[in-house]
């Protein structure tokens, strides 16, 4: 494939990992346990198992898989919402397809519809202005979900819906922003990173500027990271390099798609549609002060929580979870008690056991896999 | 291929159906019923042990004891949507998936039955063309479908049209396949190239609009399969990796041989078209379903003679050795990828669901 095959050539892959095996004992003597690098976003996480990146790192860095899978920290009251918008009468429900098998407080988008629901799988949410468009006499709902990665194409999809008069569709915003939980995760007191890979899909909506409060008040280098497996192990690089030369910055691995200042139209759009909640609820973390967004009231016809009653009951985590923890890169997804037991890929407790991007389910999948020999590192 | 024992005295002017779609009435059990039978399926099938349309095929035992020992029997439905899709339909596939079923087994396919339902409504049309296509997969396998059964059900009932097919061969004396004989030093081979069928059918429901031309590799593999055992006589394991693909194949090897199984990346054969469908959709290939594949375990030193034989035949071209067998870590899957790092490839919990981004 022209424009991939180039970002997973294995020869540069060895050159890039040479320089890391030279920086890795050069950072290490200054420091009395492994270098913590968080990758912050899913798709990385995704990456790093799919290609087996991890086992071609040398002892003495770990990856800490954070919390950049907006399946992953969906709250189950929220998926509760899902099914109760989904079970009421004429709605059709649209979703992307990794959310259909989270697990709500009873059930999930997936066990509705085995119950009669009308859910559907789409692509984008201009797939369910179009499911709108041809059923008038049903509401169609779009579960809005995701970083700001997905914040702009649901905000054009209402900007759309809104100029050609369509009155059936609506959407359930859940979306989050990814600032205020790197924050939240920067100020917890367990807290040990020495750096972060950023999220390039992200970023290439909002730019590089908003990283900056990382490296100045709390001195941590970023690298905005792609997601071809070079991409991940050059951005691994830079971190480490930063590290081992005492700087501290934002970089930007990814410049053939993020450019420094975001993606205007996009920050437009969103600006236009969304404006910021005074919190939301993540599942592990908690209440985030001003993580989440909610449709304006200029655009409230589009708005499923104010056009149909939405229960919005808070559910407790499941007290043996230990999402939080992992999310935090406080422990490894093994090291959660229910890890493997009560919590499978079958039968879920947490989220970041059902998408792929989510830690655990990574884990499960992919296995503990030794690192691989390289008899001819340098 | 040996006759069946009950012959037709002679030969019944066949029923016609004379309306464009399919009622209810067609599923009553009178004429109307009769009539489709006749018009759709026994004109398509057309051979001796059909036509007489009793309750059973019959047969003499000597059909099965001139081609082996041992009796293979297996039953599959189908349900596949659209009906029609690049590389075949859904007569085609549920032909040639039971002969497969049979074959992988180290059988020689040689009756099929065909179950019918129906949804109200559906073409007359649609029908005899997937009887037709039925027919000449037959024909290529070298089956007869002897039996059926013809439902129609109320719309909404059933999605358009399924289909069950049971199938019935003689397994060859001395011949004992099995997931559980694999051992540590086994080559695993494939004939092809894989998950063309599972992206030609998530392609042909349209959702992604591409206009990537990938057709099914629907075909029956009782020929090919012929070839190998011929030439390997102790291949240790055939399967067909259809729903699940390659992944589950393997992982079920692994578990009932107890051994490890190494596959390299860069030898598994996958179409770019169909890498770049995955691709777009956060799909792994190793999962999508096949149809016109086998996966075979052979001892190491028949690993080239095996993957000639199969070369020279039409359904093996471009077949690849993927990995071997291993004694290290017992009941897993391991690829080394093309990058040079590893993974596990494990089972799929449920089924695959696009990435959100």
């Amino acid at each position: 494939m022209k424009y991939v095959d180039e970002f997973r050539d294995p020869q540069k892959a060895k050159f890039l990992l040479n320089e890391i095996d030279g920086l890795v004992p050069k950072i290490r003597a200054n420091l009395d346990r492994p270098i913590y690098i968080m990758e912050v976003c899913g798709g990385h996480t995704h990456a790093i198992f799919k290609y087996g990146i991890e086992t071609l790192l040398p002892d003495g860095i770990e990856l800490v898989h954070g919390p950049g899978c907006p399946v992953c920290v969906l709250p189950m009251g929220r998926v509760d919402d899902c099914v109760a918008l989904a079970e009421m009468p004429g709605v059709i429900f649209t979703t992307f397809g990794d959310a259909m098998r989270v697990p709500g407080s009873k059930k999930s988008l997936m066990q509705a519809k085995a119950d009669g629901a009308d859910v559907r799988m789409v692509y984008s949410p201009l797939d369910a202005l179009g499911i709108a468009r041809d059923n008038p006499e049903r509401q169609v709902v779009f579960f809005g979900l995701g970083f700001e990665t997905t914040m702009p194409s649901t905000a054009l999809t209402i900007l759309q819906a809104d100029q050609e008069g369509i009155k059936n569709f609506s959407l359930f915003c859940n979306h989050i922003t990814i600032i205020p939980t790197i924050k939240a995760i920067l100020d917890s007191p367990e807290l040990q990173l020495d750096g972060f890979l950023g999220p390039g899909h992200v970023s290439m909506v909002i730019g590089t500027a908003p990283y900056q409060f990382i490296a100045e008040r709390y001195q941590r280098p970023v690298v905005i990271a792609g997601f071809e497996p070079l991409d991940v192990m050059h951005s691994l690089w830079m971190v480490l390099k930063q590290i081992a030369e005492g700087r501290v910055e934002i970089e930007n691995q990814y410049n053939r798609v993020v450019p420094d200042g975001g993606n205007e139209e996009a920050l437009e759009a969103v600006g236009k549609v969304y404006e910021l909640r005074e919190f939301f609820e993540w599942r592990g973390l908690g209440s985030i002060d001003h993580s989440g967004v909610r449709i304006r009231e200029f655009y409230a016809k589009y708005d499923a929580e104010k056009k149909f009653s939405v229960p919005a009951i808070r559910i407790a985590d499941p007290k043996s979870c230990q999402c939080g923890e992992v999310l935090k890169g406080v422990i490894k997804p093994r090291d959660c008690k229910v890890f493997g037991t009560a919590c499978t890929p079958e039968a879920p407790l947490g989220a970041l056991m059902v998408s792929s991007e989510g830690a655990c389910a990574a884990y499960y999948q992919f296995g503990d896999l030794e690192k691989v020999k390289r008899t001819d590192a340098a | 291929m040996a006759k069946a024992e009950t012959r037709a005295p002679a030969r019944r002017r066949l029923g016609t159906v004379n309306v464009p779609t399919i009622t209810l009435a067609h599923g009553g059990g009178g004429k109307a019923m009769r009539d489709l039978i006749d018009d759709v399926f026994v004109s398509a099938f057309d051979n001796d042990a059909l036509t007489p349309l009793e309750d059973q095929a019959r047969f003499a035992l000597t059909d099965f004891s001139s081609h082996g020992d041992r009796i293979a029997f297996t039953t599959d439905s189908y349900v596949v949507d659209p009906l029609v899709f690049p590389g075949g339909d859904i007569g085609k596939l549920a032909v040639c998936g039971t002969v497969n079923d049979l074959a992988v087994g180290g059988a020689k396919p040689l009756y099929l039955s065909c179950g019918v339902v129906v949804e109200e409504g559906v073409k007359v049309d649609t029908l005899r063309e997937i009887a037709k296509s039925m027919a000449r997969a037959a024909a290529e396998a070298g089956v007869l479908i002897v039996t059926g059964d013809t439902k129609v059900v109320e719309r909404g009932a059933c999605d358009k049209l399924f289909i069950n097919t049971a199938g019935i061969g003689a397994i060859r004396e001395g011949l004992n396949l099995g997931a559980d004989k694999a051992r540590p030093g086994d080559a695993v081979l494939v004939n092809g190239l894989l998950g063309d069928h599972g992206a030609a059918i998530l392609n042909a429901r349209g959702d992604m609009a591409l206009t990537t031309p990938i057709e099914s590799d629907c075909a029956p593999l009782n020929g090919l399969i012929e070839t190998i055992i011929e030439t390997t006589p102790n291949t240790r394991f055939l399967r067909d990796p259809t729903r699940g693909g390659l992944a589950t194949v393997l992982n079920e090897i692994a578990l009932a041989s107890e051994v490890g199984i190494e596959i390299f990346e860069d030898q598994t054969p996958i179409r770019e078209e169909v890498k770049g469908f995955c691709e777009i959709l956060g799909l792994d290939p190793l999962y999508l379903a096949n149809e016109g594949k086998v996966v075979c375990v052979v001892p190491d030193e028949r690993a080239h003679a095996t993957l000639a034989a199969m070369d020279n035949h039409p359904l093996g071209v471009g077949a690849a050795q993927v990995g071997h067998i291993t004694e290290e870590r017992a009941g897993r899957v391991i690829m080394q990828t093309a990058f040079g790092g590893q993974r596990v490839v494990d089972m799929l919990v449920g089924e695959q669901l696009p990435r959100i981004c």
